[in-house]
């Protein structure tokens, strides 16, 4: 009864301390990943790619409605203003900013309409990558990490999958799925997704395997917790963190390797639609006579793989319990 | 509901069997493969961790199990929570034999056996809060009609736990070392286990902090009963701490007696070693007090040596018995100890000599290596 009585004073002493020195905060204690964004407004590095994208995302979704002109229109050539054959292309004027391109359509309104495209397909193959990687990751490491012995055949067959697909190079791996789905945007999607699932999968699994080995996950263990429940509750969201960061470095590859497989004639057929990379290798030919036509696509792609690489870095050390101070 | 009910049925013994110990391991073994080989593994030997334990603890004791790094006290503490599967060997937890125990029914088991760990900080899921820890072993044994019992339950742990209210919405890196194995405390209690296993409760806390920790569990053991199996390579909390303690050396346990008699009066050579090792706080004593000092190091647990584990270190060692036969545990006087030589020792018909560093390697490894970490002269090391 004693022992009840001193351990009641002292919670309260203890009460009132935490009351005094949580007077500063709020109510609710501060969960990592909250800790992680506050880390991350401070990095200014991460601001410039927060900008950088910010209006890379505003160009895409309001772009297409303000543009001057329609990016189909071929009115260059209507007007007689281009002639590609004779290599006469004009470059920016007052109507038309950025000029015209070889089929005489007005090359800024191509910009920020194929804005829209290039977000679709880094953000889509991301997301395919993503999610075919996590899941082949995720299994692989739960099993490794946790299923004994069972579950290292599992991931050691699972990982061998993997390891052939990374021994592709990444390209070469792009075109083979493109050249046998056909071309289309959802090939390029598909494509470049696939690109990515060895990187996600590995890296998911390795960091679930890591994890599987922790106190906690033992602590978990002895409490009588489900196995399943500690993959899905512990292990998987300790590991989350770097594929996440992974995540926005490869939409900044994507772009580039989807930009990569329009230009070998692998991405949209439908040619009008503006996408920077169809763009790009539309601007081979003209390279000689005004190869700003290749710049402003090249410059729009660096500048974005930039936002999302910045990003992705701070997210990066933000999340890293190591840099924690 | 009811199949909860069944389970605990299931997993408590009938009365007439229950005794007054609690646990009882009987020649336990934990070793693990060492395996070789790029495609196929092959198994090329057994890293000998627990090789062949044998102990009892009575229900609502504390036994303290002491021995240096690499000795396979925490194996030994985990094997008998059955969180590393043994090789061979009985664990037997209130009449129940858990080695044999399928999966599920081990699962509710574990309601009754918890354990502490030693760095709390990485023992506790950075991403819960502390409402969360507490909640999940609460779920996994469906203890508590709602969140509100539940809640109660938590709260009530808290308090014996001397946690204010206000932390449970916080996270483990909120808290100080003290504070996290609280947490971790009462992560163990609020199921209301009947063993606890702590391994190395305070030896990540600062000294100041250690006490409070020792305190704590002590308070708890009287109030709710509690038997613990407490693993620490610090002799002074152990002392504090335990009523009976087992040293173990090399796997394998060497000496048990009750707390004060083994400090009083160390019978296996090896205790007296690491009794020696106990720093006087008298600067005279200390300065003319005789030490015992080992040479060498800690043999490889994948090759022990034959005979008594501890005879190429040991002071005592005869030409004899020691280096052929394996002494088993046997009663002296109040303690058990497995030495050959006990008697003799303790009498002090027997003298210490000095030790010459022995190379302990496997027959077919060809010349002596050069670079052994061996001390210049005995004792030297230490």
């Amino acid at each position: 009864m004693t022992i009840t009585e001193r351990a009641r004073r002292k919670a309260e002493k203890l009460d009132r301390l935490g009351e005094l020195s949580a007077a500063r905060d709020d109510e609710r204690g501060v969960s990592l990943w909250q800790e992680a964004f506050r880390r991350l407004r401070r990095n200014p590095a991460a601001i410039v790619g927060a900008v950088i994208l910010g209006v890379f995302l505003v160009v895409a979704i309001v772009g297409p409605f303000f543009v001057p002109y329609s990016p189909t229109d071929t009115m260059g050539i209507r007007e007689g203003l281009v002639k590609s054959g004779q290599g006469i292309i004009p470059g920016s004027s007052g109507d038309h900013w950025l000029g015209f391109d070889h089929q005489g359509r007005d090359e800024f309104s191509r910009l920020v309409v194929g804005a829209r495209q290039t977000l679709l397909v880094g953000v889509v193959s991301t997301l395919i990558g993503l999610a075919v990687g996590a899941l082949i990751g995720g299994v692989a490491g739960a099993a490794a990490g946790l299923g004994g012995r069972w579950g290292r055949w599992v991931d050691g067959v699972l990982m061998r999958v993997v390891d052939m697909m990374l021994a592709l190079p990444s390209l070469l791996l792009a075109v083979s799925i493109a050249a046998l789905l056909g071309a289309g945007l959802d090939t390029v999607m598909i494509a470049v997704g696939m690109v990515s699932v060895p990187v996600f999968a590995r890296l998911l699994r390795g960091s679930m395997i890591a994890q599987s080995g922790s106190d906690y996950v033992l602590a978990a263990a002895s409490l009588g917790v489900r196995r399943s429940k500690i993959a899905l509750s512990h292990v998987l969201p300790n590991s989350l963190a770097p594929v996440i960061v992974q995540a926005t470095l490869t939409l900044a590859t994507a772009i580039i390797e989807a930009a990569a497989l329009s230009f070998l004639g692998l991405g949209n057929p439908d040619t009008a639609v503006p996408e920077w990379g169809v763009m790009l290798a539309d601007a081979q030919p003209y390279l000689g006579i005004r190869p700003a036509l290749a710049i402003y696509p090249a410059v729009a792609i660096i500048i974005t793989a930039l936002g999302f690489t910045l990003l992705g870095e701070a997210m990066r050390e933000a999340l890293d319990p190591k840099l924690r101070k | 509901m009811t199949r909860e009910a069944t389970v605990t049925d299931d997993t408590t013994a009938p009365a007439a069997e229950r005794g007054d110990n609690l646990v009882e391991v009987r020649d336990l073994k934990v070793h693990f493969p060492i395996t070789r080989g790029i495609l196929f593994d092959r198994v090329v030997g057994h890293v000998k961790a627990v090789d062949g334990v044998d102990l009892t603890i009575p229900r609502g004791r504390t036994y303290g199990l002491v021995g240096e790094s690499g000795c396979g006290k925490s194996t030994l503490g985990r094997a008998i929570l059955q969180l590393i599967r043994p090789t061979s060997g009985t664990v037997n937890f209130d009449g129940v034999e858990l080695t044999s125990l399928p999966a599920n029914r081990m699962r509710a088991m574990r309601r009754r056996m918890q354990m502490i760990f030693q760095d709390p900080m990485s023992s506790l899921d950075p991403r819960q809060n502390v409402e969360s820890i507490l909640v999940e072993g609460l779920q996994a044994h469906g203890i508590g009609a709602d969140r509100a019992a539940r809640r109660e339950l938590i709260t009530r742990t808290l308090d014996a736990v001397g946690l204010p209210k206000w932390a449970l919405s916080r996270y483990p890196h909120e808290f100080s070392g003290g504070q996290r194995q609280r947490i971790g405390i009462a992560r163990a209690l609020v199921l209301g286990p009947e063993l606890i296993v702590a391994d190395e409760p305070v030896s990540a806390l600062d000294v100041s902090i250690q006490a409070q920790v020792i305190n704590l569990l002590d308070e708890l053991q009287d109030e709710l009963g509690l038997t613990y199996l407490v693993i620490a390579h610090d002799l002074a909390v152990v002392r504090h701490i335990s009523d009976v303690v087992g040293v173990m050396y090399l796997g394998a346990l060497v000496e048990e007696a009750p707390s004060d008699r083994l400090y009083a009066e160390p019978l296996h050579p090896y205790t007296r070693a690491l009794m020696s090792a106990v720093p006087v706080p008298d600067p005279e004593v200390e300065d003319r007090r005789e030490r015992i000092l080992l040479s060498g190091d800690l043999p490889s647990p994948a090759n022990p040596p034959a005979g008594c584990r501890f005879h190429t270190r040991c002071p005592w060692a005869q030409p004899t018995r020691c280096a052929e036969e394996r002494p088993v545990l046997r009663p002296v006087g109040t303690s058990r100890v497995a030495c050959h030589w006990a008697e003799q020792i303790a009498s002090g018909e027997l003298r210490p000599h000095s030790v010459s560093t022995q190379v302990v390697r496997p027959k077919d490894e060809g010349d002596a290596p050069h670079a052994v970490s061996a001390p210049s002269e005995p004792g030297s090391f230490v």
